[in-house]
């Protein structure tokens, strides 16, 4: 592959989605690495969907060893206790996604990501972060932020049957259609600004349009309930309720927000969900790879800047969250 | 629904899923991660090369194996201990019946043409089996629920036709370069490659026997002596060149167009090409069909390229030798096929040869691969989504969970922030045909139009029955089946021929039609209303059929030129996939809820797929919003 043109073999390959996206955004994703920390359903989804549209490279990290909750919504760990018991998720994983499309390098980092420096997230293009501490999380953002080049960051979450994406794209040129003023199509060049997630969940809850999806909020109680107990991601039960609806009351009062916004029993959903909705983490993986895809190519308006499925209500909605000086 | 999660519903469910393509990979897939332990998955189709991007079960050591298994296999492989029976046959065949039907808990469509939807959704409504459907086409996907009594069936809107043109536009007057296309795959690959006898609309006579049209000959006919390349030649100069002449001097024609400039072979390619290529390798006439390509004997590379007329001619010429040289067998009954190397360069030079000479921009093979061959856009990412949206209603379904049905819509573009858009389920359409068994009107000269006309047109392509019975009050006029007696099928051919006037028991104005399909448990009354005159291109079937919704005129009858008429199984059903997502963009005006109305202004992309008009209800905060009006601009972009 010289790089420049898609080879006869990626032609016949990609046929049908170069009709989605173009040859061009196809090129581009086969120069792009790709890192994804935290292999539960969601991320098994997304891998899935990036490595069968063509990515250059993706590197798995997750040292977990297979549990009962770890197969129970992903499909790339298949269920022989053999080779279960040696190798780690990430390293299940690996094997299965490969075969999904020999074209693009799967592999294996071992390690805490949170310990892992600059130069290490300087080799991808995108990072994407599921299932980490709130710590992890802003941690892991900065470092991107620190770089020189321009690093997409992502997090993902499921929590039973609600989803959420963050988007940091930092500062994000792009391409997109547009009628001019003769109603012929033409493409224009824009240009967005991001803030980070730090940034992003210290705005003030009072100065948040009302309409503001309830899971920010939801999700946001329970990020700041396992830290303070330091809990792992998702290590929460229905015993906790009582404790996190007392932190939600708290946090709802230092915000001047009524915490009857925040209704208990999405936060009872939540805590009960140790375990993904399979559609839900297919549903919340596709759009993610959508986003991914997007933010490579450089062609399309990207989502600004988090995203939240529930199936309660079966709505996919788009959230704006940054101080009114970063929107635009 | 709090319990969706862990729903006990899933465990003892029996589903059926029709289709294992884009959709059923990933339904298969979630459902068997959702706990669904009884699967039953049919699919005729097997697997290609092209699937291999989105539809992650299959590899390429699969292609050319049974979509069905091979997905029952791999999903196995994750959740060993499930049942998964899986089917490679045709969802229309008689086996799959309404007792097949009624042993599911409910059907889940990941299907790929309208026909085969339409025969599912009367399935379910006869087995009273409740239906989830749904559709994609690059980033935009949809999923409906359709039960019996409580929501719209499949059939309550009308589907859009597919797109026709009329002939002239394509025998004379192409303006766009899907017309170039058209006329290069239906009459001129059709002409060379197709059934000799078959009427062609493309003018074949020579000068001098011009006049005397009746035995005059026939230009196609190779004659003796005459190497490849000279017939070639010869055929180049008549379509591309003669033919245009003979257009241009009919004056009336090119008051308001562009006048074509003729082309000839001699000025585009003065030298013989044999000189540069040699004679085809006879070794290459064994080779599989994806084998023997003309890009590959000029080298011409990349597929993405747009070539130059010179190189166009060139192709045109290759191919065609190519054809004679290592296909000669199959000329005479080839049709075309988008998976047909040779033919895709063949149509294209040829498509790109006419659009040179009427001055519209060439295109590459890429590209005129995707409009011949009507090529859905498809994605991996949106078909995860939709079977995830899938799951999620069949789980209320099974619940019984009414109130809390939605049709789900998949936007490129957010409307009102929304990129998932849930949608209230419209009631049953009380003028359906289908599921409210609503009688129909007809239209027709009972003196002219035969009995073969109505089965055709009506019962066939506008009712999609596949085992039509036609009776009219007691008396039987016609029926399909394989358990009939001789003297019946003599008598029923007999009737076919007749006009319905005619007929043992005469059709006239005024007579009620029954028609039935005894597979589908479909009955059927049309009222039958005489009238004299049709207009030609407005009303190319001779006939009008109203009442209930406009189905999806057939394409190929004598007057117009269908994109896709000609084309291999998996073409048409492809284009029909297309014609599903333009479901969105058609208007619904039905339901009995009272809504608020406003305009919802779309985003700056000015996107062709975005919600024009949405009607709200707004209870505080938990908002539903109800489609009205989806922009109609849809579907005249896909076929660009």
């Amino acid at each position: 592959m010289n790089g420049e043109e898609l080879t006869e073999q990626e032609t016949a390959l990609y046929d049908r989605q170069i009709r989605v996206w173009g040859a061009d955004a196809q090129r581009r994703l086969s120069k792009s690495h790709i890192l994804v920390y935290g292999m539960k359903g969601t991320a098994a989804e997304f891998c899935k969907n990036i490595v069968l549209a063509g990515v250059g490279s993706l590197t798995l990290v997750d040292d977990g060893a297979v549990t009962e909750d770890a197969l129970s919504s992903n499909f790339l760990i298949l269920p022989d206790e053999n080779v279960c018991a040696e190798k780690t998720v990430a390293e299940l994983c690996c094997n299965s996604l490969k075969v999904f499309n020999p074209m693009v390098r799967v592999s294996v980092e071992k390690g805490d990501l949170s310990s892992f420096g600059g130069d290490f997230f300087d080799r991808f293009d995108v990072v994407i972060v599921s299932c980490c501490t709130l710590m992890t999380k802003k941690s892991i953002n900065e470092k991107c932020r620190k770089l020189s080049k321009r690093v997409a960051f992502y997090t993902v979450d499921c929590r039973n049957s609600c989803g959420e994406i963050f988007v940091d794209l930092q500062k994000h040129i792009y391409t997109k259609k547009k009628l001019d003023e003769n109603n012929q199509p033409t493409t224009v060049e824009c240009e967005l600004q991001y803030p980070s997630f730090q940034e992003s969940i210290s705005v003030p809850w009072r100065t948040l349009p009302r309409r503001v999806s309830k899971l920010y909020f939801a999700m946001r109680v329970i990020e700041r309930f396992e830290e303070a107990e330091g809990r792992n991601p998702g290590e929460i039960s229905i015993e906790d309720l009582p404790a996190v609806l007392k932190l939600k009351k708290e946090i709802c009062e230092a915000q001047s927000m009524n915490e009857s916004h925040i209704p208990n029993a999405l936060m009872e959903r939540l805590v009960m969900g140790r375990r993904e909705f399979p559609p839900v983490c297919a549903i919340i993986g596709g759009i993610l790879g959508q986003e991914v895809i997007k933010a490579i190519s450089g062609k399309g308006d990207p989502l600004q800047n988090f995203f939240f499925f529930d199936a309660m209500d079966g709505k996919g909605v788009i959230e704006n969250i940054s101080y009114p000086s970063l929107c635009n | 629904m709090a319990s969706l999660h862990h729903a006990n519903v899933v465990k003892g469910a029996t589903v059926l899923m029709v289709g294992a393509g884009g959709i059923g990979c990933e339904l298969l897939k979630t459902l068997a991660l959702s706990g669904f332990q009884d699967i039953h998955i049919i699919d005729m189709d097997t697997i290609e090369v092209s699937n291999l991007n989105r539809q992650f079960l299959f590899r390429q050591s699969h292609v050319g194996q049974s979509k069905a298994k091979v997905a029952r296999d791999a999903v196995l492989r994750f959740r060993p201990h499930i049942s998964i029976t899986p089917y490679h046959a045709n969802v229309k065949d008689s086996n799959f019946n309404v007792d097949f039907f009624k042993q599911f808990s409910v059907v889940l469509n990941g299907l790929d043409n309208l026909d085969a939807r339409r025969h599912v959704n009367r399935l379910c409504l006869a087995a009273e089996v409740p239906l989830v459907e749904s559709g994609t086409t690059g980033f935009l996907g949809q999923v409906t629920v359709h039960v019996k009594g409580k929501t719209e069936c499949y059939e309550c809107q009308p589907k859009p036709a597919p797109k026709t043109y009329p002939v002239c536009t394509i025998t004379s007057t192409p303006s766009k370069f899907v017309h170039c296309i058209v006329w290069a795959k239906d009459l001129l690959f059709a002409k060379f490659f197709g059934d000799k006898n078959q009427e062609n609309d493309l003018n074949v006579r020579s000068s001098d026997a011009s006049n005397s049209s009746e035995h005059a000959e026939d230009v196609f006919e190779r004659r003796n002596n005459e190497d490849i390349e000279q017939y070639g030649r010869r055929i180049y100069d008549h379509v591309f060149g003669y033919n245009i002449e003979v257009a241009l001097s009919n004056e009336e024609t090119w008051k308001n167009c562009t006048r074509p400039k003729p082309i000839y072979s001699g000025d585009v390619l003065p030298e013989n090409l044999n000189h540069q290529n040699g004679n085809v390798d006879k070794s290459r006439a064994t080779d599989d069909l994806s084998s023997v390509s003309s890009m590959a004997s000029l080298g011409l590379k990349n597929p993405q390229d747009v070539w130059s007329l010179t190189e166009n001619s060139r192709v045109f010429l290759e191919s065609l030798k190519l054809f004679f040289a290592s296909r000669e067998k199959e000329i005479g009954n080839l049709s075309f096929d988008k998976d047909d190397q040779l033919a895709v360069e063949f149509v294209t030079a040829a498509a790109n040869i006419r659009a040179a000479s009427f001055g519209i921009p060439l295109h590459s093979l890429f590209e005129a691969k995707g409009i011949a061959g009507n090529i859905v856009h498809a994605v991996a990412t949106t078909n995860a989504i939709v079977a995830g949206l899938i799951v999620i209603e069949a789980i209320k379904v099974l619940e019984r969970d009414t109130d809390n049905y939605r049709m789900t819509y998949c936007l490129e573009h957010p409307s009102r922030k929304m990129l998932l858009m849930p949608v209230e389920p419209f009631e049953p359409n009380k003028s359906c045909c289908v599921c409210s068994k609503s009688p129909l009107s007809l239209e027709i000269n009972t003196h002219r139009s035969k009995l073969r006309d109505f089965v055709e047109k009506i019962v066939k392509a506008k009712l999609g029955m596949n085992f039509p019975l036609i009776m009219h009050e007691s008396k039987l006029l016609y029926e399909v089946g394989d358990d009939l007696e001789d003297d019946m099928i003599a008598n029923y051919t007999a009737n076919l021929e007749k006009v319905l006037s005619e007929l043992p028991s005469s059709v006239t104005g005024g007579t009620m039609l029954t028609v039935e399909d005894l597979q589908q448990e479909f009955t059927c009354n049309i009222y039958i209303k005489h009238r004299e005159e049709f207009d030609e291109e407005k009303e190319p079937d001779g006939m009008v059929l109203s009442g209930w919704t406009r189905a999806p005129d057939k394409k190929d009858d004598n007057k117009s030129v269908g994109n896709g008429g000609s084309t291999s199984k998996a073409s048409p059903t492809e284009a029909q996939k297309a014609v599903e997502l333009d479901e969105i963009s058609e208007g619904t005006e039905i339901s009995g809820k009272k809504r608020k109305r406003p305009e919802v202004s779309t985003n700056e992309t000015n996107n062709h797929n975005e919600v024009q008009k949405v009607d709200v209800v707004d209870d505080e905060d938990d908002e539903l919003v109800m489609l009205d009006h989806w922009d109609t601009d849809n579907k005249k972009k896909r076929l660009q």
